[in-house]
């Protein structure tokens, strides 16, 4: 049968658990497009060869390969796009910044679609709000209160604050911080919320 | 579950698949028994790079087992013979009892869907056992004792999708997909509901995918209430995206 490296790329990514980016199958993809590439040539000699000379017995076979043409396109197509709600999805859970090690997962492409989608939210973003813009990605919970207290998780080193004072950020240590500061550092797993 | 992907759901349980579901993809990739109207010349002729692996074995030999014509596998093999020696392209060769026709042979759903038409002029479909009379009354009887799982991970999807080939048993089917449906739901619900921080494998063990996935959203809705009920649904907490990249991270580092 045909359409089982296709297959394959779909079945990768829907084994990675929901919302994971695996590297880039950029193999498995080119296996595929030489794959389409073949059976078109090959219809399309069969469709010249039906049509002068009269040959309508092959036309179950163009059919055949038409239908395996058709699933090949769907599933890349279905690939590249699960691919791209992934990414989509990291620009909100993990900001602007990307760790090295998700960047070697994506291609080249989907780089480019990263930085032209982190643009468009940002325009957006500026947009609202009057002159000063609003920052969506924040309060994802609704707040209850302006500051709040937390927990170093780990060694992040100073982080100035508004009024211009620097906190150092050591494991184990606690604060008391304006909420609108930490939140970023919180969802990347650097600072703990505590509830009192 | 990352809160903020998205993915395409699954349209199988509709009249139409969604072209970019997932799930759709690998429901339809299910096999099923048809039988050839008609042949298939040239596609037995092909390069060959490997001989055909794991997935041409296990497409039904039985067209092999049935071969009425025997001047018919005689050409196929000389075909075969006579292209060995080409350069090759396509990964795997068709199985050459494409060629003849009558011939019973198990194909993907998207491969008989794109091949049938209202008069059968190249494939007729079969229904596959799960979904004829002696299951029906199984189902009937009780349809929670089934392992939907082993019998077809896609059972509701596939079933649902069955109905475009126009079988005079369209309504029976549809009737019985639903009456399964209708008698194990209740059961699924009362599990995902109350399975509270617990190893849930064995409820999930004999549900098929769609049953699945309504088990998994009870249960987020559960672990959300809960959450509320304690004062956290106010805490910022650590994006479960960040929190799985971690986890390999470090592995990735012991390797």
């Amino acid at each position: 049968m045909f359409c089982e490296k296709a297959t394959e790329l779909v079945r990768e990514l829907h084994r990675a658990p929901e919302g994971q980016l695996p590297a880039f199958n950029e193999d498995g993809l080119r296996q595929v497009l030489e794959e389409m590439k073949a059976l078109y040539e090959q219809n399309q000699s069969d469709v010249n060869e039906a049509k002068s000379g009269g040959r309508s017995d092959l036309i179950p076979t163009i059919k055949f390969r038409h239908c395996s043409l058709l699933r090949n396109r769907r599933c890349t197509v279905a690939y590249l796009y699960d691919r791209l709600l992934r990414i989509r999805a990291l620009r909100w859970e993990y900001g602007s910044i990307l760790p090295n090690a998700l960047r070697f997962h994506m291609s080249a492409e989907e780089m480019e679609w990263f930085n032209n989608y982190k643009k468009s939210l940002a325009t957006y973003m500026r947009s609202l709000g009057g002159h000063e813009g609003l920052d969506i990605t924040q309060d994802m919970k609704p707040p209850k209160s302006l500051y709040i207290e937390v927990r170093c998780l780990k060694d992040y080193g100073e982080f100035e604050v508004d009024d211009g004072t620097s906190v150092l950020l050591k494991k184990n240590s606690q604060h008391f911080l304006p909420r609108w500061k930490c939140e970023q550092l919180i969802r990347q797993g650097v600072l703990e919320h505590i509830l009192s | 579950m990352s809160e903020a992907y998205f993915r395409v759901e699954s349209g199988a349980l509709g009249s139409e698949e969604n072209f970019l579901s997932l799930d759709d993809i690998l429901m339809s990739h299910e096999k099923l028994p048809v039988r050839m109207e008609t042949a298939m010349p040239r596609l037995g002729a092909f390069f060959l790079e490997r001989s055909g692996g794991a997935e041409t074995d296990n497409a039904v030999p039985q067209g092999l087992a049935l071969l009425p014509r025997l001047e018919c596998s005689g050409v196929i093999w000389l075909t075969v013979v006579l292209t060995s020696q080409a350069q090759v392209i396509l990964p795997s060769q068709p199985p050459a009892w494409l060629r003849l026709q009558g011939s019973k042979l198990e194909l993907p759903l998207w491969l008989a869907k794109g091949l049938f038409d209202n008069k059968r002029r190249i494939l007729s479909v079969e229904l596959p056992k799960i979904y004829q009379e002696g299951w029906r009354t199984v189902f009937s009887a009780d349809a929670n004792v089934v392992d939907l799982h082993k019998i077809g991970p896609h059972f509701y999807g596939f079933g649902s999708q069955l109905l475009h080939f126009d079988s005079p048993e369209n309504a029976d089917i549809s009737q019985s997909l639903l009456q399964t449906f209708i008698g194990r739901f209740r059961r699924i619900m009362d599990s995902s509901q109350n399975a509270y921080n617990e190893d849930t494998s064995a409820l999930v063990a004999r549900l098929d995918e769609m049953e699945r996935g309504l088990f998994q959203t009870g249960q987020k809705g559960l672990n959300d209430f809960q959450c509320w009920e304690k004062g956290q649904a106010s805490q910022i907490t650590v994006s479960t995206l960040v929190q799985n990249y971690k986890k390999r991270k470090f592995t990735d580092m012991e390797d």
